[in-house]
């Protein structure tokens, strides 16, 4: 297991190094106004030399990464240049994250609560009206956009349950609608896969012999079907991350959350490189951060897995 | 212990009520073998689901029309601005009538032309995203399955790949490069293939050491020759659902990089423009009608691609079939 966990947490190393040094390569291919602000217009081209080397981007390219590096690994992820121009990126972020984190962390909650409890009914009802409902809403979670069905959702049931169209932080119930918005997605997910996983346990020998020798059903679902058909749904833990990172982008922005992705959404309209650079940035990490523990979960309640010895795929 | 009377039985038997069999290859090909074929198979067992036969005609009526609109009688313009010949003023948020079927947009312009326009270049993107991320998965993913030496280096690469989050690194690309149909495909295509080439890597390592293409290595047939008669088309069911479902989820990020500022440029009508588009309006309930229209165009054709897929990958496996 350590082995394991030493090597899968070096790959994670790796690619964020790589993902760092790709974003901040990419950035530097864009225009440069993005470097300049409003002003931008006013300056001549000496100002702008003289404003472009202050900031260090006239440094010769590999300069410019190390200091990149070391500038992430103090912990310092830029300034702003047009969203609060000047204002460094971590000082802007501080009061950010924190609504972005519970709205996140109660969403992947709230989705395997319900993910995985959904799922075992439709197993357990197999062909019957539940197991019919809940496909329909598989399907159609999945095949349309998340940005269609979030705008009807808020659209309409903010009407129906009379709830506040827009987020409101002194209004719990303003919570209600972007938490299962974002959730929806994941929850499908969980639920298809806990079906599927169950269905596939069901029709195994052991089970027959579970029946022959007189166990009760009950019993048979909660010591064998159950627990054999969660440990593969660990590894759509990262899925249900990812997902709520994806779905921030949105519901933040469309119930004004004042979150990351929502400010992710604002930088990238009005472009603010420096901005868009730091938020790309943490949600790679995030999601790196996510994938990694999946994998790691993964191993540890499927002992399988740490014996593969080649570096298999997924 | 045989009776006599049976030892004999043959001895009064006349000759002529036996007659020389006539060997036919035709014949006995069909005593000798079943008229199993997989594609038929297949085909029977998707024609058995009845939902996915809706939707499948569905699509194609979708399509069709799609393709012939334009050439229909009475169609406008989806980028013309219609104005009012008498007040000189543009026909804005016209509600849906006989003259505009689906009412115009904020700005005059007919939303019936500018659905099934955006619809074309929604499906245009779609279907080049499919057909790209085939070429390049199925290539790489072939390559990675089959010669083992690369095995472990593509593993690798793609250990670290499949670790970006495909959100960030779609945002990411459009954020760097120009927004146009093909830089969409582009970013799409860059993060989609990977899912491909693993599927047929999978596939393709089970198959790789089967005894008929043990017996081909054997006999010398090159490695290209193994791999484009012997193996891909073992792929083509894996490969059509891949199509099935990319084509929505193309559909879908485009829609989500319009709604995120990256998208197409608001001159180029597109499922995801028109819903942005639909979005500003949508809190006024007399002009909804520029939501609602758009997104239950997506929503059929989303659904019916990924219903149909998933009816396909049913049936194309053998295990279903009778």
């Amino acid at each position: 297991m350590l082995k394991y966990t030493i090597k899968r947490s070096l790959q994670s190393i790796i690619t964020l190094f790589i993902v760092v040094t790709v974003v901040f390569l990419l950035m530097r291919l864009l225009p440069e106004e993005g470097y300049f602000g409003d002003g931008f217009e006013k300056l001549d081209e000496m100002q702008k030399e003289a404003i472009l080397t202050n900031m260090g981007l006239r440094d010769p390219l590999p300069i410019q990464l190390l200091n990149f590096y070391g500038q992430l690994i103090r912990g310092d992820l830029g300034e702003s240049t047009i969203y609060r121009r000047g204002v460094s990126v971590n000082e802007i972020l501080k009061d950010k994250i924190p609504y972005s984190l519970w709205l996140g962390l109660s969403s992947v909650f709230l989705s395997m609560i319900l993910g995985i409890s959904s799922g075992l009914q439709m197993a357990l009802h197999k062909n019957k009206l539940i197991d019919k409902i809940g496909t329909f809403y598989v399907v159609v979670v999945n095949a349309v956009p998340a940005a269609v069905y979030f705008l009807f959702i808020q659209l309409y049931m903010t009407r129906w349950f009379n709830l506040p169209i827009l987020f409101d932080v002194d209004r719990p119930s303003s919570w209600f609608l972007p938490v299962i918005s974002m959730a929806l997605g994941s929850i499908a997910h969980y639920a298809m896969w806990m079906r599927r996983y169950m269905v596939d346990e069901l029709n195994k020998d052991y089970l027959k012999l579970a029946r022959a020798k007189g166990m009760k059903n009950k019993d048979i679902m909660k010591k064998h079907v159950m627990r054999n058909a969660l440990v593969p749904l660990v590894q759509y833990f990262p899925a249900s991350i990812l997902f709520a990172i994806g779905g921030s982008l949105f519901i933040e922005s469309l119930y004004s959350i004042p979150g990351m992705g929502g400010l992710l959404v604002d930088a990238i309209k009005i472009q603010d490189n420096p901005l868009v650079q730091a938020l790309v940035l943490i949600f790679s990490t995030i999601s790196i951060f996510g994938l990694l523990m999946g994998d790691l979960l993964m191993a540890l309640v499927d002992p399988r897995i740490k014996y593969g010895k080649d570096g298999g795929v997924r | 212990m045989k009776s006599k009377k049976l030892e004999h039985i043959t001895d009064n038997l006349s000759q002529d009520l036996f007659e020389i069999a006539n060997k036919s290859d035709n014949t006995s090909e069909k005593i000798g073998y079943s008229d199993y074929s997989y594609w038929h198979s297949t085909v029977q067992v998707f024609f058995k689901n009845k939902i996915a036969v809706v939707f499948l005609g569905i699509i194609i009526v979708l399509l069709l029309f799609t393709m012939i609109q334009p050439f229909l009688p009475n169609q406008k313009s989806p980028t013309h601005i219609h104005i009012n010949p008498e007040t000189y003023m543009q026909y804005r948020n016209v509600p849906p009538g006989s003259e505009f079927w689906f009412g115009t947009n904020q700005i005059g312009q007919d939303l019936w032309a500018r659905i099934w326009s955006g619809t074309r270049t929604s499906l245009l993107i779609g279907i080049s995203v499919a057909f790209f991320e085939i070429i390049i998965g199925v290539t790489i993913g072939t390559i990675w399955g089959y010669v083992r030496k690369l095995d472990r280096l593509i593993t690798e690469i793609y250990n670290v790949w499949n670790n970006i989050p495909t959100t960030v690194l779609m945002v990411l690309m459009t954020y760097i490069l120009r927004p146009s149909i093909s830089t969409l495909i582009i970013v799409m295509v860059l993060t989609g293939w990977l899912r491909m080439a693993r599927l047929v890597r999978n596939l393709v390592t089970i198959i790789r050491d089967r005894e008929y293409n043990l017996a081909s290595r054997c006999l010398g047939t090159p490695t290209q020759r193994i791999l484009s008669k012997n193996i891909v088309p073992y792929l083509v069911s894996v490969i059509m659902l891949r199509v099935a479902l990319a084509i929505p989820f193309a559909i879908g990020s485009e829609v989500f990089l319009t709604y995120i500022g990256l998208g197409l440029p608001v001159q180029i009508p597109s499922l995801g423009n028109l819903v942005n588009e639909g979005r500003i309006l949508m809190m006024s309930p007399s002009l909804r009608y520029q939501l609602l229209f758009p997104a239950t165009v997506i929503s059929i054709i989303t659904v019916s691609f990924y219903v149909i897929g998933n009816a396909f990958a049913d049936a194309a496996d053998p295990k279903n079939h009778v």
